[in-house]
This record gives structure tokens, C-alpha cells and sequence, in this order.
């Protein structure tokens, strides 16, 4: 094991930074994405219901068929990886974000009502900040998630730590199968240790 | 002048078998002290949530200060109406201070001027700003907790005040010292009260007149005097009776 790393030492760092570019990539627009939805869920109960029930049918679908059945449509490669990752991430960040914001006291959001907030005044100054800790829950679930569901993006050549896994798997090397788990179980735990140390930072 | 103005006003939620409030007209002066009595789930906290908009009516119209409020400008509205809620609903996450500036922040007023009337609304009722602005709803007592409340929903001065059972959660001397200082804040400021209780003692003493509700009507709406004097029907007759006994409870051990 340690002989693969010291040979293909350069590799294993493409492939992790590949990773790391998809994961990166993916939650940017996935964080883009389900704020946006978020905010229109705030016009209609009915609408949210049925979006987060959209999205967990969507979730339910095998990342690998979800892949295939992009490729018709946006080609093989990282596009295609990243779109499949922020699709999964909106039912995870969704569905803890408005049962988040939801559970705020509904005093709280009738007094700030009373007063003459409005929509948008109160989902930004009440009920965001109470829903902190939910928000948080979601953004880190989505980002352990991506990390891992990344490494199956390398069945349609988007590169990263599933191409050094999948190498391993059809040529038998346990070292590199070994390394490319390896590595996306540290990376994985790694980012989430890092958004943990933000939430309390921000308390 | 009439400050609130109610004209056949019904309310059903949906769902409910009977209306919340059924036709209810009623007109309050301006400076007016009125107490909203009745027992639980008479629709006292509806007739408030009708007033700033928190609710709309199914018929008829409400005004204020002759104004249709349907026509008049939603924030408008509840700008010019302070709102203490049953359940006090400060904002956990901001200071005493932050909670007490929230709508002169809303209306975008320059610091030194928030700051000053954040410390003048304190003091009005009974916190020293010094020791109380930094802190946390969390880290203040109920009855505190009321208190800014109430500072909360004068900040930008309205013409009308609508309490929904503040003083619901307090033990007796606190909430007498409340209703106490609640009367001199009103002789002082002339604003308009609509105050929710479900308390005789309460309403009695704090109403200049009394609107006593029963299953969504009005069943009485006059001084206090005229209605120990001669009560509309069984239901007030009862209401008094009730307080008399109370009082002729205590008389025995004086
Ligand atoms: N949002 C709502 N949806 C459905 N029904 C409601 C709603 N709010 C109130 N009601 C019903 O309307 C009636 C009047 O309620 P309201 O809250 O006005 O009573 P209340 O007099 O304030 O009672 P309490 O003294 O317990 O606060 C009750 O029967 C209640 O169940
Ligand atoms: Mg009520």
C-alpha cells in the first residue's frame, strides 16, 4: 500500500483534487439552488409539500440510473456528475431547512407579523437565524453525501477518487481500492469536522 | 373621534362548525381604556388578530380611525397598531435592546435616535437600559419578559394598543404592579386600548368599559358601573356573581 502511494503518489493528488473540485462545485450551486427554492416555498404551504415530496422521489432514483439517464442530455463528464449531486442535495438540504424554519416558535413569527415585517424581512431577521442549527443539519448532510456519491461520477468520466476506486476493482489491486475509500472517507470526514467548527464559531 | 370601528364583522375559520365571531359591531373612542372579556375560545384573541390584519373577515368591515383597513396599506396598519401577543414572543436570538428597536430598525432610523428611544421605552416601563439592554430574553424573568414586551409595541408610538392577556402568566403582585403602571401609561400617553383578559378582576378594574364576549357575540359592551348595576343576562349575572362571592370570601378574613 505504502509502495502505491510513494509510485503514484501524483496521481492519488489528481484524483483527490479532481474530487474536491466536483464536491466543491456541486455545493456551491446546490447551496445556490435550494435557497432559491426556499424561498419560494415561502409563498405557498401546497408548493413546498409538493416540491419536497418531488425531490424525494427524485433522491429515491439510483445515482447510477440518474447518471444514465443524464447523459443523453448533457454528455458524460463533470457536468453531468454535478448536476446529478445538486439534484440529490435539494431533497437533503430542503426538507431539514423548511422543517427548520417551521418549527420556529409561531409566536415569535406573530409577533414579528404583527409588527409589519414582511415576508422576506422575516424569513431573513427571525426565522433563518432560529433555524440555524437545521440549516447547518442539512448543509452537513449534503456534504458528506456529495463527497461519497462523487466517487460514482467516475463511471461516466468525471474523474476523481472513483476512478483510482474503480481502477482497483477491475484490475483486483487491493491498494488502490484501498486508497480511493481511503481517501473519500477522510475527505468526507474531514469537511464535515470543518462545518461542525463553523457552527460553533458562529454561535 | 372613533378610533376602532367594527361593522357586522363575522369570522369562521375553515373547517369550524360555527363562526369564531358572529356579526359583531362595536365602535371605540379614541383615548378609550376598553377591556375584551369572556371565557376561553370566546374569540377574544380573533377580535384583536382582525384589527392589524392578522386575520381577515369573511363579512363586514373594520375601521380605523374611519379608515377601511382592507383598502389601507397592510404594514401601514400594523405600524400604527402595537401588538402584545398572549404568548409574548420576543425574538430569542436578539438582545432586550434589538428587540425593543425592532421596528424603528425596520424603519430604518438613524442609530443615535434607536438608541435613545430603546433606553427611554425601558425606563418607561421599569428596566434600567444599563442593565437590561445586553441581555437575552432567555435571562429575564416572565414578568420582564412582559414588560418588553409592551416596550416593544410602543416603539414607534401607535395611536392604538392591542394586548392580548399580558399579564396571563404573572403571580398577583406583579400583575397588579403591571396594571398599575399600564393606567398611568395610558392617562399619560391618550392612547387607544384594546385589552384582552379573561379576568373580571382584571377587566373591571382596568376598563374604562368593558366588551364582554360569549361564543363569538357580544353579549355586553358598557362601563363597569352600569354592568355590576344591572347585567345584560344570565351569562354576566353569573360573571359578577362569581366576583362578588370571591369578594365576600376575602371579607370573612379581614
Ligand atoms: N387559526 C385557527 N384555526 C382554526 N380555528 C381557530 C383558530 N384560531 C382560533 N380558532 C377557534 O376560534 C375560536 C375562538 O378562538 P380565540 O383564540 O379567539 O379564543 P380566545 O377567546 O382568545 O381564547 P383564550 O382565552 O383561550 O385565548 C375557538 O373556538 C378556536 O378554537
Ligand atoms: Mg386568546
Amino acid at each position: 500500500m505504502i509502495n502505491y502511494l510513494v509510485r503514484y503518489y501524483d496521481r492519488l493528488l489528481t484524483a483527490l483534487l479532481e474530487h474536491l473540485e466536483i464536491v466543491l462545485l456541486a455545493m456551491v450551486f446546490s447551496v445556490i439552488l435550494a435557497a432559491g427554492l426556499t424561498l419560494l416555498c415561502q409563498f405557498s404551504r401546497r408548493f413546498a409539500r409538493l416540491l419536497v415530496h418531488g425531490l424525494s422521489v427524485l433522491y429515491s432514483v439510483p445515482s447510477l440510473a440518474l447518471l444514465a439517464l443524464l447523459i443523453p442530455l448533457t454528455g458524460l463528464g463533470k457536468t453531468t456528475a454535478v448536476i446529478v449531486l445538486v439534484l440529490y442535495n435539494q431533497y437533503l438540504l430542503l426538507r431539514n431547512i423548511l422543517a427548520g424554519l417551521d418549527q420556529v416558535d409561531p409566536g415569535v413569527v406573530e409577533a414579528a407579523t404583527g409588527m409589519g415585517m414582511t415576508r422576506w424581512q422575516l424569513l431573513r431577521q427571525i426565522k433563518l437565524p432560529l433555524a440555524r442549527k437545521a440549516v447547518i443539519a442539512g448543509l452537513r448532510i449534503a456534504l458528506v453525501s456529495t463527497v461519497s456519491i462523487a466517487t460514482i461520477a467516475a463511471a461516466i468520466n468525471a474523474g476523481g477518487l472513483g476512478t483510482v476506486l474503480f481502477d482497483g476493482l477491475r484490475t483486483m489491486n487491493t491498494a488502490k481500492i484501498l486508497w480511493g475509500s481511503l481517501l473519500s472517507a477522510a475527505l468526507a470526514l474531514g469537511a464535515d469536522r470543518l462545518l461542525a467548527l463553523a457552527e460553533r464559531k458562529t454561535e | 373621534m372613533t378610533a376602532i370601528e367594527f361593522q357586522n364583522v363575522s369570522k369562521r375559520f375553515p373547517g369550524a362548525g360555527r363562526n369564531a365571531l358572529e356579526d359583531l359591531s362595536f365602535a371605540v373612542s379614541e383615548g378609550e381604556f376598553v377591556t375584551v372579556l369572556g371565557p376561553s375560545g370566546c374569540g377574544k384573541t380573533t377580535l384583536l388578530k382582525l384589527i392589524n390584519r392578522l386575520y381577515e373577515p369573511d363579512s363586514g368591515r373594520v375601521l380605523l380611525f374611519g379608515e377601511d383597513i382592507r383598502t389601507a396599506d397592510l404594514v401601514q396598519v400594523r405600524r400604527r397598531t402595537g401588538y402584545v401577543i398572549q404568548q409574548i414572543g420576543l425574538f430569542p436570538h436578539w438582545t432586550i435592546g434589538e428587540n425593543v428597536a425592532t421596528v424603528p430598525k425596520l424603519l430604518k432610523w438613524d442609530k443615535a435616535r434607536i438608541e435613545a428611544r430603546t433606553d427611554e421605552l425601558l425606563r418607561l416601563v421599569g428596566l434600567e437600559p444599563e442593565e437590561y439592554k445586553k441581555r437575552y430574553p432567555s435571562q429575564l424573568s416572565g414578568g420582564q419578559q412582559q414588560r418588553v414586551g409592551l416596550a416593544r409595541a410602543l416603539a414607534v408610538d401607535p395611536k392604538i394598543m392591542l394586548m392580548d392577556e399580558p399579564f396571563g402568566a404573572l403571580d398577583s403582585i406583579t400583575r397588579g404592579k403591571l396594571q398599575r403602571e399600564l393606567l398611568t401609561l395610558h392617562r399619560e400617553t391618550g392612547k387607544t386600548f384594546l385589552f384582552v383578559t379573561h379576568d373580571i378582576d382584571e377587566a373591571f378594574l382596568l376598563g374604562s368599559r368593558v366588551l364582554i364576549l360569549d361564543g363569538g357575540k357580544i353579549v355586553q359592551f358598557d362601563t363597569p358601573e352600569a354592568i355590576i348595576r344591572c347585567p345584560a343576562q344570565g351569562f354576566v349575572r353569573s360573571l359578577v356573581d362569581a366576583a362578588k362571592e370571591r369578594g365576600r370570601f376575602w371579607e370573612a378574613y379581614l
